[in-house]
């Protein structure tokens, strides 16, 4: 990458179509969708198709947010959704054999904090032993899902537990709690990224390692929180799509949660090789990717299709970013 | 040197895995160096072993291919529709599909200038799509009467195709890396891509032929699914991008590129399908009976283990010089 140098965002410049297509492209997209579904789609407009939209987008912003963290070092998180089923098949063990507000309670922590661990030391074989984080990462993704699938014995858990589901059923204020959720852990590493020291540490760490070493940023240690923190937001992902589900099930949970979350990251406009980020940018990578499914298949497109479709879109996505810069 | 010295420090290492698992496997069951296990490992193996060389000579670029499970699929579904046709139509679709989308790879990445990572996940999502639309979202049964299914499923002086086949391939591909200024490319290319532009190589079309040979040979892969299994399966092939990829660099190829090895990618597929094959026997004994289920986790650790060992080398590599 030519520009692996880079830090910050380079200023748009208006006489650059290039660039503003670039920075602008992915919002413009979103509306466009939008604006072609009011226009087209059957009963577009409506409660329903929000909420069906928002529930099934959730997760994976939530992963993909964790993702931009990483991608923003340099690195990429190939364990999530391994991760996930890990979560997913560690809370129903927890809350079905200690019942009660206790065992909820363990439930959502115990299998956020294990991903979390996890994370970690996929940061920990990244930074101290100097694995390339796919290969690092590839570790857990292969072993990741055998341990979700040895701890259930591969058998599917159902369950109706109403005081754990509430962050994948509950509503609030007349949205579903997992879009609170996505909304909150957006705008956190969002404000992180943008107004913190931490923030600044993360984008320098991916912009130019050596020199955000010279420069006395403890490159390690923010490498190993990213992951971490990536690891933490699978495994509450995990959580909320067993909930929504009612049932655990670790052949899977999470499975191809990687590719979806790398996918709205590249086409919310992060740079794969580091340095430069945008958390909204994924959110709205992340929505036209689910809206798009949701276009096509509203209007008889067949699953298989849209696949093609989406693949089309990422490297246009890529294409037009390149273009850009 | 140093480069050398590591190199041959992890292909050794994956060398003694294997000898030691082998060893293992011998004296433990009975069955184990029969010529019917070593057949059946073979004939299946085959399949990652040509995805995994594909893998091995982009990696080495400095590249990734992460597209190879679904064109094997695609591949799988074309050339099972073309097998009533006959055998040489059938392999040449399979083929072809695969070299399509390995010179669509190819073109994005050294003319489109996009990264292969991004690049090859594209291609992934819409090759997998491509082969559900063609097969229908269901498996393609093959034609048996055109002799197509004796490409997977036959013998020659007793030993399956499949493994004719990327036996064939494997050498193929030592020679090309060892002895052709292609090879020679290709891991300067994965060195310095700078510096290798600056001495005058071909840098662009190398990376470029890289990756249409690692379509093909995924095509071809595909090809030997549907011949084996008797159909196209257009939703086989997830996650064989990450066993090849694992194989690779268990094999001692490093990811950034610049330093490989065919044989060492071969003993890769070799150990991780062997760990399968030892699963199975251990649970045929009956002393323990472990879940079909360990085999990711083991083959998670085998890689853990590896890569670890990789580092150690490396960093013992790198310390004197700096």
């Amino acid at each position: 990458m030519s520009d692996a140098g880079t830090i910050a965002a380079p200023v748009a410049r208006p006489r650059q179509a290039g660039a503003i297509a670039a920075r602008w492209g992915a919002p413009i997209a979103l509306l466009l969708l939008l604006a072609f579904n009011l226009a087209v789609t059957p009963h577009f407009a409506s409660w329903q198709t929000l909420y069906v939209n928002l529930t099934q987008v959730a997760p994976i912003v939530i992963v993909a947010t964790g993702m931009t963290l990483v991608i923003a070092t340099g690195g990429i998180d190939l364990s999530v959704g391994s991760l996930m089923a890990i979560a997913g098949s560690l809370a129903p063990l927890i809350f079905l054999g200690l019942p009660g507000l206790g065992g909820v309670a363990l439930a959502l922590v115990v299998p956020v904090a294990v991903a979390a661990a996890l994370g970690w030391g996929n940061g920990l074989l990244v930074t101290r032993f100097a694995i390339q984080p796919i290969v690092a990462t590839l570790v857990l993704f292969i072993a990741g899902r055998g341990i979700a699938q040895v701890m259930t014995g591969g058998n599917l858990q159902e369950f109706r537990v109403p005081e754990f589901q509430v962050i994948g059923l509950g509503r609030l204020l007349g949205l579903p709690v997992q879009v609170w959720l996505m909304l909150a852990v957006v705008g956190i590493a969002a404000w992180v990224l943008r107004r913190t020291v931490l923030g600044r540490q993360i984008l320098a760490v991916g912009g130019n390692e050596r020199a955000a070493h010279l420069a006395g940023i403890p490159v390690g240690q923010v490498k190993r929180l990213v992951y971490a923190v990536s690891g933490a937001l699978a495994g509450l992902a995990g959580l909320v799509v067993i909930a929504i589900n009612s049932s655990s099930d670790a052949n899977l949970v999470g499975l191809g949660m990687e590719l979806d979350a790398i996918a709205a990251v590249a086409v919310g406009g992060t740079l794969l090789a580091g340095g430069r980020a945008s958390v909204l940018g994924t959110l709205v990578g992340a929505l036209i990717i689910q809206l798009l499914r949701f276009t096509l298949l509203a209007n008889g497109v067949p699953d298989a299709a849209a696949l093609v479709v989406k693949a089309g879109v990422i490297l246009l996505a890529v294409w037009v970013q390149r273009r850009g810069r | 040197m140093g480069a050398t010295l590591s190199r041959l420090a992890g292909r050794q290492a994956v060398l003694l895995a294997l000898a030691a698992l082998i060893l293992f496997g011998a004296l433990r069951y009975e069955h184990f160096l029969g010529w019917f296990n070593i057949t059946t490992l073979l004939r299946y193996n085959a399949l990652f072993a040509l995805v995994a060389l594909g893998m091995a000579f982009v990696i080495m670029t400095g590249g990734i291919d992460l597209s190879v499970g679904s064109v094997a699929a695609l591949a799988s579904v074309v050339s099972a529709h073309l097998s009533g046709a006959g055998l040489l139509p059938a392999v040449a679709g399979g083929v072809g599909a695969g070299l399509a989308v390995g010179l669509l790879n190819g073109a994005l990445v050294t003319r489109g200038g996009l990264a292969p990572f991004v690049t090859t996940l594209a291609t992934m999502l819409g090759a997998s799509g491509l082969a559900l639309l063609l097969a229908d979202n269901q498996s393609v049964p093959v034609s048996y009467d055109t002799g197509f299914v004796e490409i997977g499923q036959g013998d020659i002086l007793n030993f399956p195709v499949p493994a004719w086949i990327a036996l064939l391939a494997y050498i193929g591909g030592a020679v090309l890396l060892h002895l052709t200024g292609f090879g020679r490319t290709v891991l300067a290319v994965g060195g310095n891509a700078d510096a290798a532009r600056l001495m005058g190589l071909p840098a662009e079309r190398t990376v470029f032929l890289v990756y249409l040979g690692s379509g093909g040979l995924a095509g071809l892969a595909g090809v030997l699914l549907a011949a084996q299994f008797g159909a196209g399966q257009p939703i086989e092939g997830v996650g064989w991008e990450l066993f090849a990829i694992a194989a690779t660099v268990v094999g001692g190829t490093l990811l950034t590129g610049g330093v490989g090895s065919v044989g060492g990618t071969l003993a890769g597929v070799l150990l991780l399908g062997l760990i399968f094959n030892i699963l199975n026997f251990e649970n045929g004994l009956g002393t323990i009976s472990l879940s079909v289920y360990w085999q990711s986790v083991i083959r998670g650790l085998f890689l853990l283990v590896v890569v670890l060992l990789q580092a150690r080398l490396l960093a013992a590599r790198i310390a004197p010089a700096s």
